[in-house]
Formats: C-alpha cells, sequence, structure tokens
C-alpha cells in the first residue's frame, strides 16, 4: 500500500451479523474502505453500484446465494477487474471448485484466521 | 340242415381261435409291439356297433318295412364327419383323466361326482339289458334255425331246457376270461380289441358272402332280385313309402348311440391306441356300415320272394344257403352271427363290468370300510370278482328280460329302446364338454328326469303286462297313458318317448345348470373337459390335493389296489416317513383312477389326505381360467413377480438407504454449517481481542457480548442436536408423569418474562377454570411450550408486539396455542417449517437466532406422547401454533 495512490474497496456480503461486524473491522483496520450487505441481493447491487476492488461473497445466503451472485458478476464485463473471494462454512471440495468454476478468484473456509484472511485479500490486490 | 354237435364243434372252435387272438393281442402288448396299432384295427372294433341285430334284424326289418334299416347306419355315418370336434376331445380328455368307462367320463367332467357315477352306470346297466337280451335271443334262434335237433325256441320252456340260459351262462363264462383276465393300471384291453376287431372282419365276410351268394348264386344278379320284386305290388308298397317321424328318431338315436354305448365308448375312447386313428376311422368306419348294409335289401327281397310271407324276415339270412343246400354258408353265416353277438355281449359287460364295480361296488365297499386292513392286491381281487359277478349279474338280467318281455317284440325294437335309453346321457355328456356352466345338479337332474321318462314310456311298456297301462293310462288317467303323454298322439310310440324323455332331459339340464353354481372340483373339471382341445391345456390335469398325506398311506393304498410292484413304480423310493407333495397326490390319484374310475380314485386319495381339498377360492385362484397348464404358468408368474417384487423392494431399500445416506450427509454438512458459523464470529473477535489490546471499552465489550451470544448460540445448537438425535434413535429419557398443564404453562410463561418484558412485548395467558391433566414429560413439555414462546417473540413487530398463550381441553383433548401478531407463513410454508434447519427469515432484516431445529423437535415431544403440533396462519395475520395432547381417561385418573 502506498498513500499515493486511494485505498481499494471491499465488499462484504455474508448474512451473519457477527462475522460481517468483524470482518469489517479487520479490514478498516488494514486500510481498506469497506461496505456491507447482508443478502446476496442487496449484496449484488453493491456491487454493481460501487466496484468495489475485491468482494468476500459468502455461498450459505437466503434468496440469491454466493454462487449466484458471483456468477451474475462475472457475466458483467464492467466487472472484470473485481476479485472475488468465495466464504464457505462447508469444506466440501465440490463447493469450492464450483465456485472458482463460476470465476471467483479464491476461496476461505470458515472459522478463518482473521490474519490469514487480511493477508490474502492484500496479496489478492497487490497482483 | 346241421347237426348241433356240428354247429357247437365249430362254435366251441371259433371261439378257440378268439382267444389265441387275444392272448397274442395281449402278448403283443405286453412286448410293446402292439397289434391293434393301427386304423384299420380301430374302425374294425369300432364296428363292434354292428350286433346280432344288424347281423340278422337289419334283413328282418328290410323285409318288414323296407328302408326303415338304414338309419341306424345313417345315424354313426353322420356323427363320424363330427369326430374331429367331439371324440378328439374326449380322447384327450380321457387320456389326461385316466377314463375308465362313460359313467366315469361323465362323472368326472362333473367333478368326479360318485353320485353321478353311479348313477350313469344303473342308467346304463337298465338300458342295455334289453340288448344283452336281443344277443342272447338272437344266438338262440341261429342255433335252432340252423340245428335240425335244437330245440325249437320257446318262452315257456323251462329254465333247465331252455337254451338261452345256456347260451347266457356260456357268454358270460367267455367275457369273464376275456375282459376280466386281470386289472391293471391301464384299464385297456389289446388281446380283447383285437379279438372284437376281428370278429369284425368275420362277420362282414361272412355277410358278404351270404350277399353275394344271393345275388349271384340264387338270382343272376341283383337286378333280378329288384325285378322280380317290383311285380309283386305288396313288395313294392315297402320301398317307396315316404320317412316317418320313426325315421329321424331313429337317425337322432343311432347318432347318439355310436358314441354313448358303453361299449361303443370302451372301444372308441377307453381302447383308443392313439386319437390320430380318428382321421382314417372316419371314413373306414362309414365304409364298414355300407358295406355290410350293401346286400341287405337284396337278402330281404330273395328272402321275401322265396321263403314266403310265413317265416320271419329275421331268420333269412340263416334260411337263404339252405334253399341252395350250401351248408358250409349257413355255417358261415352263423359264425357270422356268433362274432355278431359275442363280441357285442363281451364288450358291452366288460364297460358295464367296469362301471358296476368302480361306480358302485367300490364306493359301496369304501364307504362299509371293508377294506380297513386288506392287503398288498386285496382290493384288486375284490374288485375282479365283483366285475366277473357283474358280467353274470348283467347276462342273467338279460336272460329275465328275454323271457319276459323278449317273446313279444322284434329284435329292432328291443335294440332301439336300449338306443333310447342310452341316449338320456347325451345331454349331460355332450353338455359338459362344450359348456363350461353346465353343472353336476343339472346333469344329476337332467339324466334322472330323461330316465325316468325313458322308463315309463318306453322300457315299461316292452313288458307284455303294461298292456292295459298304454291303452287306459294309469288308474284310466288317459293323458298319463305311456304312450300318449299329455294327449300327445299321432307320434310312433319310439318318436314319443324319445321326444319326451330327450326334451325334458335336456331342459332340466340346462335351466338348473343356468340356475346353479359350481363347486371348486366341478369347475376345474368342467374347464378341462371344455377347453382340453386348447392350445397348453392338452393332458392337463389340475392338483386338487394340497399335500400332507403320509407316503407310507399312500404306498399301502396303491399296493392294496394295484399291487405292490405298482405301488414301488408309482411311488418309487419316495421316504416312508416323509407327507407326499401335491403333486406326488395327483399321480397317485391319476394311476388309481386309471383302474377304480376317477371318483372312486378321488374318494381313495380323499381318504387319505390330511386336509381337505382345495376350496373354490384357491383352485379359483391357482386356475385363474383354469388349467394345470394355466397353473404353471401362473406359479411361474407368480414367481416372477415376486422376484421382481423383491427386486423392487431391494432397489426401493436401496434407494432409501442413498437417501437416508444423502439426509445424512445432509443433516451432517447442515450441522456442520450451523457450528462453523457461530465458531467463526467466535474465532475472528477473540482474534480481533488477541490482536487489538488497545480497543476501546465500548468495542471491547460490544465484540465480548457477540462472542457470548454465539457461544449461547453453539450451546443451544449442540443441545437441540443431541435431543434431534435421541428422538430419531429413541434414545430420549422420558420422564413421563401426569401434571396439572394450566400451572406447567403459567411457570413456563413467568420464567420468559422478562425477555417480552425487555422487547417490549405483551405476552397474555387465558387459561381455563378446569383442571387440565395430562400425562407426558413435563419438562419436555415446557420446552416445547418455551420453544413455541422463543419463536413467537422472533416474529413479532417491533411496535406493538403481543403473544398470547391459551388453554382449553375438549373431547378428550388438552389444547394449548401460542398465538403471534408478527408477518404470519405462507400457507406452502406451514409444513415446511416443521422440517430440520428450515430457517424463517427474520422480516427486518436480521438474522434469527434459531437452530431450525425446535420446532421439529417439539412436534416429536408432542407426537411421543400422543398429540400434535399444527400451524394455523396466513400472512399478514399473525400465526398460531397449537399442540394438542390426549386427555387420559377419566377412569385411570390417578
Amino acid at each position: 500500500m502506498n498513500s499515493t495512490t486511494p485505498p481499494a474497496r471491499v465488499l462484504v456480503v455474508d448474512d451473519e451479523p457477527g462475522i460481517v461486524t468483524s470482518l469489517e473491522f479487520l479490514l478498516k483496520q488494514a486500510g481498506f474502505t469497506v461496505s456491507t450487505a447482508t443478502d446476496g441481493d442487496s449484496g449484488l447491487e453493491k456491487a454493481q453500484a460501487e466496484r468495489p476492488d475485491l468482494i468476500l461473497l459468502d455461498i450459505m445466503m437466503p434468496g440469491r446465494d454466493g454462487f449466484e451472485v458471483c456468477q451474475t458478476l462475472r457475466a458483467d464485463p464492467a466487472m472484470a477487474n473485481t476479485k472475488i473471494v468465495m466464504l464457505t462454512a462447508r469444506s466440501r471440495d465440490a463447493e469450492q471448485a464450483k465456485g472458482l468454476a463460476l470465476g471467483a478468484d479464491d476461496y476461505i473456509t470458515k472459522p478463518f484466521s482473521t490474519r490469514d484472511l487480511v493477508a490474502r485479500v492484500q496479496e489478492l490486490l497487490a497482483a | 340242415m346241421l347237426q348241433s354237435e356240428t354247429i357247437i364243434a365249430v362254435a366251441l372252435g371259433y371261439v378257440g381261435l378268439l382267444f389265441a387272438i387275444a392272448w397274442y393281442g395281449d402278448r403283443r402288448a405286453a412286448t410293446g409291439r402292439s397289434l391293434i396299432a393301427s386304423p384299420f384295427v380301430y374302425a374294425l372294433s369300432l364296428a363292434v356297433y354292428c350286433t346280432a341285430w344288424t347281423f340278422f334284424g337289419s334283413v328282418g326289418l328290410a323285409a318288414e318295412s323296407g328302408m326303415a334299416f338304414l338309419p341306424t347306419y345313417l345315424g354313426p355315418t353322420l356323427m363320424a364327419v363330427l369326430w374331429p370336434i367331439v371324440l378328439i376331445k374326449m380322447l384327450h380328455v380321457a387320456r389326461a383323466q385316466r377314463i375308465t368307462s362313460i359313467a366315469d367320463f361323465i362323472a368326472a367332467r362333473y367333478g368326479k361326482s360318485a353320485t353321478i357315477a353311479a348313477l350313469v352306470t344303473v342308467m346304463a346297466v337298465v338300458a342295455i339289458v334289453p340288448y344283452i337280451a336281443l344277443q342272447l335271443k338272437a344266438v338262440s334262434i341261429s342255433f335252432s334255425v340252423a340245428a335240425r335237433d335244437w330245440p325249437e325256441l320257446d318262452g315257456s320252456a323251462g329254465l333247465l331246457t331252455d337254451s338261452a340260459l345256456y347260451i347266457a351262462l356260456f357268454m358270460a363264462a367267455f367275457a369273464m376270461i376275456f375282459g376280466t383276465r386281470r386289472i391293471d393300471a391301464t384299464e385297456r384291453h389289446e388281446g380283447l380289441v383285437a379279438a372284437v376287431a376281428f370278429e369284425s372282419l368275420v362277420k362282414l365276410l361272412a355277410f358278404l358272402a351270404l350277399g353275394i351268394f344271393v345275388c349271384f348264386f340264387l338270382f343272376s344278379s341283383p337286378l333280378e332280385i329288384f325285378a322280380r320284386a317290383a311285380e309283386h305290388p305288396e313288395l313294392r308298397a315297402g320301398f317307396t313309402g315316404t320317412a316317418s317321424d320313426s325315421w329321424l328318431t331313429m337317425l337322432l338315436l343311432a347318432m347318439f348311440a355310436i358314441l354313448l354305448l358303453p361299449r361303443q365308448f370302451q372301444v372308441a375312447v377307453v381302447e383308443n391306441v392313439d386319437p390320430g386313428h380318428v382321421r382314417q376311422a372316419m371314413w373306414l368306419f362309414p365304409l364298414y356300415l355300407l358295406l355290410i348294409n350293401l346286400f341287405v335289401l337284396p337278402i330281404a327281397l330273395a328272402g321275401k320272394l322265396l321263403l314266403g310271407a310265413d317265416v320271419p324276415g329275421d331268420r333269412y339270412v340263416l334260411l337263404l344257403p339252405g334253399e341252395a343246400g350250401a351248408q358250409w354258408l349257413t355255417l358261415l353265416v352263423g359264425i357270422g352271427g356268433l362274432s355278431a353277438a359275442t363280441s357285442m355281449i363281451i364288450v358291452e359287460t366288460t364297460a358295464l363290468a367296469t362301471m358296476i364295480s368302480n361306480d358302485l361296488v367300490l364306493p359301496g365297499l369304501l364307504r362299509a370300510r371293508a377294506f380297513g386292513n386288506a392287503g398288498s392286491g386285496a382290493i384288486s381281487r375284490q374288485l375282479l370278482l365283483s366285475r366277473r359277478l357283474a358280467i353274470l349279474a348283467v347276462l342273467l338280467l338279460g336272460y329275465a328280460y328275454f323271457r319276459i318281455a323278449g317273446e313279444t317284440r322284434s329284435l329292432v325294437s328291443i335294440g332301439l329302446i336300449s338306443f333310447a335309453g342310452v341316449a338320456q346321457l347325451a345331454p349331460a355328456l355332450f353338455g359338459g364338454l362344450f359348456w363350461k356352466e353346465a353343472t353336476r345338479a343339472g346333469a344329476m337332474a337332467g339324466l334322472l328326469a330323461g330316465f325316468l321318462i325313458w322308463g315309463y314310456t318306453l322300457l315299461l311298456p316292452s313288458f307284455g303286462f303294461a298292456a292295459s297301462l298304454i291303452a287306459d293310462g294309469p288308474l284310466g288317467v288317459a293323458w298319463l297313458s305311456p304312450h300318449r303323454l299329455f294327449g300327445m298322439e299321432g307320434l310312433q310310440p319310439l318318436s314319443h318317448g324319445v321326444l319326451w324323455s330327450l326334451l325334458v332331459n335336456a331342459a332340466v339340464f340346462v335351466i338348473i345348470s343356468l340356475f346353479g353354481r359350481q363347486d371348486a372340483a366341478e369347475s376345474a373339471q368342467a374347464a378341462l373337459f371344455v377347453d382340453a382341445l386348447t392350445p397348453g391345456q392338452r393332458d392337463a390335469s389340475v392338483a386338487m390335493w394340497r399335500g400332507g398325506a403320509p407316503v407310507q398311506e399312500l404306498r399301502a393304498l396303491v399296493a392294496r389296489i394295484l399291487g405292490q410292484e405298482q405301488a414301488e413304480r408309482i411311488i418309487g423310493r419316495a421316504g416312508d416317513d416323509g407327507s407326499a407333495d401335491a403333486q406326488l397326490m395327483q399321480k397317485v390319484e391319476s394311476e388309481l383312477a386309471a383302474a377304480i374310475g376317477s371318483a372312486s380314485a378321488r374318494i381313495m386319495v380323499a381318504s387319505i389326505a390330511r386336509e381337505a381339498p382345495l376350496s373354490m377360492e384357491e383352485v379359483l385362484d391357482i386356475l385363474g381360467e383354469t388349467s394345470q397348464a394355466h397353473y404353471q404358468n401362473r406359479l411361474l408368474e407368480q414367481k416372477s413377480r415376486a422376484l421382481a417384487r423383491t427386486t423392487e423392494m431391494l432397489e426401493r431399500s436401496n434407494q432409501q438407504l442413498r437417501e437416508m445416506d444423502r439426509i445424512k450427509d445432509e443433516f451432517l454438512a447442515t450441522v456442520t454449517h450451523e457450528l462453523r458459523t457461530p465458531l467463526t464470529s467466535i474465532r475472528a473477535f477473540t482474534e480481533i481481542l488477541r490482536d487489538n489490546p488497545a480497543l476501546d471499552d465500548v468495542e471491547r465489550s460490544r465484540f465480548l457480548d457477540i462472542v457470548v451470544g454465539e457461544t449461547e448460540r453453539l450451546t443451544r445448537l449442540i443441545n437441540q442436536v443431541l435431543d434431534m438425535q435421541r428422538l430419531e434413535s429413541q434414545g430420549m429419557d422420558w420422564q413421563p408423569s401426569r401434571f396439572e398443564l394450566g400451572e406447567t404453562i403459567a411457570t413456563g410463561i413467568e420464567s420468559m418474562r422478562h425477555l417480552f418484558d425487555d422487547a417490549d412485548v405483551a405476552l397474555r395467558y387465558e387459561g381455563t377454570s378446569d383442571e387440565v391433566v395430562v400425562e407426558a414429560d413435563r419438562d419436555r413439555i415446557t420446552q416445547v411450550l418455551l420453544n413455541l414462546l422463543a419463536n413467537a417473540l422472533k416474529f413479532t413487530p417491533a411496535q406493538d408486539g403481543r403473544v398470547t398463550v391459551t388453554l382449553d381441553s375438549d373431547a378428550g383433548w388438552a389444547r394449548v396455542c401460542v398465538q403471534d401478531n408478527g408477518p404470519g407463513i405462507a400457507p406452502e410454508d406451514h409444513e415446511l417449517i416443521f422440517d430440520k434447519f428450515h430457517q424463517s427469515r427474520d422480516p427486518r432484516g436480521g438474522k434469527p437466532h434459531g437452530t431450525g431445529l425446535g420446532l421439529p423437535i417439539s412436534r416429536q415431544i408432542v407426537a411421543h406422547f400422543g398429540g400434535s403440533l399444527d400451524v394455523d396462519s396466513r400472512p399478514g395475520e399473525g400465526a398460531r401454533f397449537c399442540f394438542r395432547l390426549p386427555l387420559p381417561h377419566s377412569g385411570d385418573a390417578a
């Protein structure tokens, strides 16, 4: 990070208020600009409106789930540069493979190590 | 004229020749090279139809009334056309059912009824007795005509000086030796048939020789005979008369007789070697009839021309050769007549004796339990004895009839009474062969009615003492006269009797059959008879036994009737200790049927069978449309269906297992997810707190609150998963007791009140003044109530939230309802919310802190105590969850 460039913007989409709160705190602490959404639909709206650099996207959500949101975003050329990281409480390989196949850049399994999570986000945004 | 010594010597020599042929025929049969396996022999054996009546009587009848002799031979010729339909079917049935006689055949058709067998036997014996008498009379006449020194036949002769008695006794001995030499498993007599066929040949040759002699030696040609006869007006009248009703009657009777006379049934059906022979016999037999009738008319006319009006026509054939001094021809014709009479008597009495012993004597003995401890072959010996006595009895009855009625009648009219008698079997036999619905009761009634009317209108008037009865009717009631029933006039007595007897017989048979029901054995047999030629059902027999008779007793039974050797052959090495299966019992019945008739065989086997034969339903079930072939098909079908069912069940349970596996995986995945979610928050905030010791107090306590909340959530979740698991594996530790529900609810509500107060939601309880006692686990019921209250609290609106709890009891049930004023639940979700891990969304956008297990657990708890938990709600109108518990019966109230 350097001070001459504006901070990267990260969108957190998860239906668990506790998790959203913790991620928001962690990412802000790491210097990112953070916005949040608690379900798939509002997450998609915010993503399209704000064009964040990276989205942390939970899979299991009511309404539109993470896969659908990911797929919709990837179909939009305007969102081509946005990195997507799937968050999943399930550790099945199939789900991870599906997320990656739909165009996600990475996935993180819950519960996660806060340090690892921040490091991964930084890594992806630096690439 | 011949010396009687010569005649007797020739006759004995001829009989000796017959014995030789019979012996040879049997020997060939024993070595498997049948002498009679030829359509020619079959056709010749059928010619046992031509008796002494034919031989002497045809000429007599032709002399009296011209062409009247013809219908007796046209009838069988017409019937021969139907043989491929009728006879072939009878042959297949007889073969499959091991039929031994016509009584056996009819009885078998009607469920192997012993009663029908006995009735038909009695009818046949009574009907045939006049016919036997006729043969005795013919032989007796022929001897007296041929032998100068033979005492002239005279009805008034003393018993001991009556030649007919000696002829009867001789014939009896002859028939006994021929027909009942042994009793074996197959009731066929190849030697007998060979001898009969030979006799048919002899009588044909004798008659043809006489015809040729008369036509070409006594006269120059048949044309001369006709030309000379035409010169006599009274002879001419005899041949130009129109056919009368008796012509038609005789035609009908002869059609039936060719298959229904016991001897015809014997040679045509029982003794048949190969049903394929019928095809050639169809034209060979009519050809035989044509040949034997070819010279009847010329001989009759020649007799009239040469012998004068005083000589009875019956005697022409014996007297005409003497006109030219051809003694050898007289002898040959005598042998021909003897052949005709003996073959008829042997076969007829053998057939009748079989029927009498199988269907009258044996059932009687069985009923009397005469065979209790009989040894091996004992029944066989008794049967043989009874058959011999039966032959003697039938011949003596014939002789008695001859003494009482014989003198007053011509050969032909006596024969026709017998024809009319056996014709009474026609409706039951032919009806049963083609009409599946014909019942035993119908056959029984028809046979009886026909028999009685025949006896009254035809047999009774044949006795001399009945003359006044005929003239005035019984007790002077004219319309009951045997010859004018119900005032029916204008018919010949024969036509009158035949019409009434057959009409009533057939009508009763059909009507009673239509209104009656068949039992299991009947309908099974009916199908086997009617469908005998249906492909795949030939040679079928129905197993009516369940099995289970001790093999030892079966073996003993067979040994007693057929001997030890046959018992070994039939039962084989089956263990004596075991019990027979249905198939073995069926085999034994079938083998016994061949010797003692189907009805007796059924009774015999039934006496051993531990269980009653199969019921109607069972048989129909087995039969479907009915037959063994069908049965086996059905068995196969059932087996493959069962196999398919098993496969399907396996498939289904596999699928269920897979589904359960999937559900378990799903459950595990869901539980894992649900556990990881609070864990994620807990870990994240714990790490944040660890890494940021300098956090301000507000933020620190906010984070810690979240951690505590998530920990509680985690604990609740683990408890509920455990509850769920225990409920599903029936491992729940229930503590049932009787308690007052109202008090429990009040306590539960109080424990929750502070939460409602905190959320500013009004909580109201509307109890009932009655005591509501239920029997359940109090803590678990409280758990259900708290769960419902927690749900209600979660979904009440932020402003003006109201929750009402009610309790009432009605009609044996206690009901507790929790009503909220939340957003309500869409009808399609009413059942969904009871699914595991289904979570309704908090309309305020927050995530409800439920586990998705509360409702399914609650429902299972209530269900455990016989109650139910349901929801009643519409979107926008709040939700009302009610659970019901059964009230204990007042009687058990503690």
